[in-house]
């Protein structure tokens, strides 16, 4: 599997899906389908999302990378196949912002991962906290691009404090980026730098890490 | 020196009496008057009252007739979202299928009531100032303006995978922009500052922006009759100077995230660099932290002009405290006053 892996890269990079697709379906003999995905697809995007906080790679490539693995995976990986990772039950969302951005390449990304999630679009705080208690959400994926949307995680934080649910949030986007304190200053468990990182944080929380 | 004297040289890559400090406002003026950020738009003569009152508080060498980004899209039909403490943000695309990009129609900027406002406050804030103040413009790059036009995603993808479409749109929007900003050159603009965040590095790599952006900024800024500064809005644009300074604009906005030393030794003798004090973090800042992060800024690219202090998002966010602005200013005028001397002695 490690000798397909860069050639995918190139593949990715060069924003080539039919070669992409070609060096996917060489391995799907040999490889089960999620194997493919960790052993593949997952590497692939975690190198193309550390280009990203290196400055190496842009963020159109990494949108158009992890679009075309969202598609690849959902062909050998169909939403309803067993192999999915329903677990954590998570969403994403973007804040009381209109900058839609950010959370399609992490949703993609997560989906392209063999991970499953539920795709909130835009939502107030009210609304947020009224749609998690509903479907007992254990992680919040939340992407913003201005700073207000940012600052308003603490009070999200804080109703779900008051409401007594002990549902995680991971903050994302340009506010943490430029304010490497401003995650724990809001009161989330983690934030990610990039979307692959989002898939580490995940990781540890399902391990029970953070 | 007054404020335009002391841009102009270090625009010439000169030392003027001190760093020349430009302290990007848009929303404060509505603090400063007591006016929801709304309401303050509405009114060109708040803005111009906004922008007086900041500049006799903080001393700085501009004055900034940027209103709101989505004031283009407006323009345009399309839906501004104002907030209680931040910009007001675009709402909907209006490009909502890719059709729709060939029956576009460039706005007549001078018959466009929200383009209308900004003038009158540009002509306004002219006969105030007079050419003691450069007044600064603002203009969203032809390159830029699809993400509030179109949404972000649909956007990289047109740049991908529909070359016609795209450059269809370039030239609408080319005609917008440089219309844009000679209609506010005329109202008594000193010069443009022209938003190009998709050209950045953080955006695009620099073989596409080659392609892109860079062409696009050429042809444009051709046709702006008046200086112009490109800013990035924070992205990144170290790998991308050289080709920058081909495109005919004379100083570049800098990130935070890059280093102010190697991003002045890269635009010596081309471009005047702006920069780079990181908004996002400044709402926290102590007094001593502001006074400590101008001293770095100026001590990395205040030798030899060819410097101007700023912030590198373009505008100071709502939630920056008064005092740590106050402290930025007096910090640039305490540390920034020509020559460095201190810098010597500290070594």
């Amino acid at each position: 599997m490690s000798q397909l892996l860069e050639p995918f890269l190139q593949a990715l990079q060069a924003l080539n899906r039919v070669e992409a697709q070609n060096i996917l379906c060489q391995a799907t003999d040999r490889q089960t389908s999620i194997e493919l995905v960790e052993e593949l697809v997952v590497p692939a995007l975690e190198e193309i999302g550390r280009g990203w906080e290196e400055g190496s790679v842009a963020l159109s490539q990494v949108y158009m990378s992890g679009r075309i693995c969202e598609e690849l995976v959902d062909l050998i990986l169909p939403q309803s196949a067993p192999e999915r990772k329903k677990q954590p039950n998570m969403a994403i969302v973007v804040l009381e912002d209109y900058h839609f951005l950010g959370k399609r390449i992490v949703y993609s990304i997560l989906r392209a991962s063999g991970f499953e999630l539920a795709d909130y679009g835009r939502m107030t705080v009210e609304e947020l906290v009224v749609r998690t208690q509903a479907d007992g959400l254990e992680l919040l994926l939340v992407s913003v691009l201005m700073l207000p949307s940012a600052l308003r995680v603490k009070a999200l934080r804080a109703k779900f404090d008051e409401l007594g649910l002990k549902t995680k949030i991971v903050t994302g986007g340009a506010p943490f980026v430029f304010d490497e304190n401003l995650w724990q200053e809001v009161g989330a468990t983690a934030m990610g730098r990039s979307a692959s990182e989002a898939i580490e944080v995940i990781t540890q929380i399902m391990e029970g890490k953070l | 020196m007054n404020s335009l004297q002391r841009v102009l040289t270090t625009l010439s890559h000169q030392e003027a009496d001190r760093v020349p400090l430009c302290l990007l406002f848009s929303l404060h003026g509505a603090k400063e008057l007591g006016l929801s950020i709304k309401d303050y738009f509405a009114n060109p003569a708040a803005v111009v009252e906004g922008q007086l009152r900041l500049r006799a508080k903080y001393h700085h060498d501009c004055i900034y007739t940027f209103f709101y980004a989505p004031i283009e899209v407006e323009a345009w039909g399309g839906e501004v979202i104002y907030s209680d403490d931040g910009p007001p943000n675009s709402g909907e695309p209006f490009i909502r299928r890719l059709e729709d990009i060939l029956t576009l129609e460039v706005p007549a900027v001078k018959a466009t009531p929200c383009l209308g406002k900004v003038f009158e406050a540009t002509a306004l804030l002219k006969a105030q100032v007079k050419d003691e103040v450069p007044i600064i413009g603002v203009v969203m790059s032809p390159f830029s303006l699809p993400v509030m036009q179109m949404g972000f995603d649909k956007y990289i993808e047109l740049i991908y995978e529909q070359p016609t479409l795209f450059a269809h749109l370039m030239q609408i929007n080319e005609a917008f922009c440089a219309a844009w900003a000679n209609a506010q050159l005329e109202a008594g603009a000193t010069a443009i500052c022209y938003f190009d965040p998709v050209s950045s590095s953080s955006i695009i790599p620099k073989e596409l922006y080659l392609q892109t952006g860079f062409e696009v900024a050429k042809r444009t800024l051709a046709q702006i009759k008046g200086p112009t500064a490109t800013h990035m809005a924070s992205g990144l644009c170290l790998p991308i100077v050289d080709a920058l300074a081909q495109t005919g604009t004379a100083i570049l906005c800098t990130s935070a995230l890059e280093d102010l030393a190697i991003m002045k030794a890269a635009c010596r003798g081309k471009l005047t660099v702006l920069g780079n004090l990181n908004g996002i973090e400044m709402r926290r800042w102590t007094v001593a932290e502001a006074e400590a992060k101008v001293k770095e800024a100026l001590a990395k690219a205040g030798k030899g002009g060819g410097f101007i202090l700023a912030d590198n998002h373009g505008e100071i966010p709502w939630q920056v405290p008064d005092e740590v602005i106050r402290a930025i200013s007096e910090a640039t005028s305490k540390w920034g006053t020509y020559p460095l001397t201190w810098l010597e002695e500290e070594v």
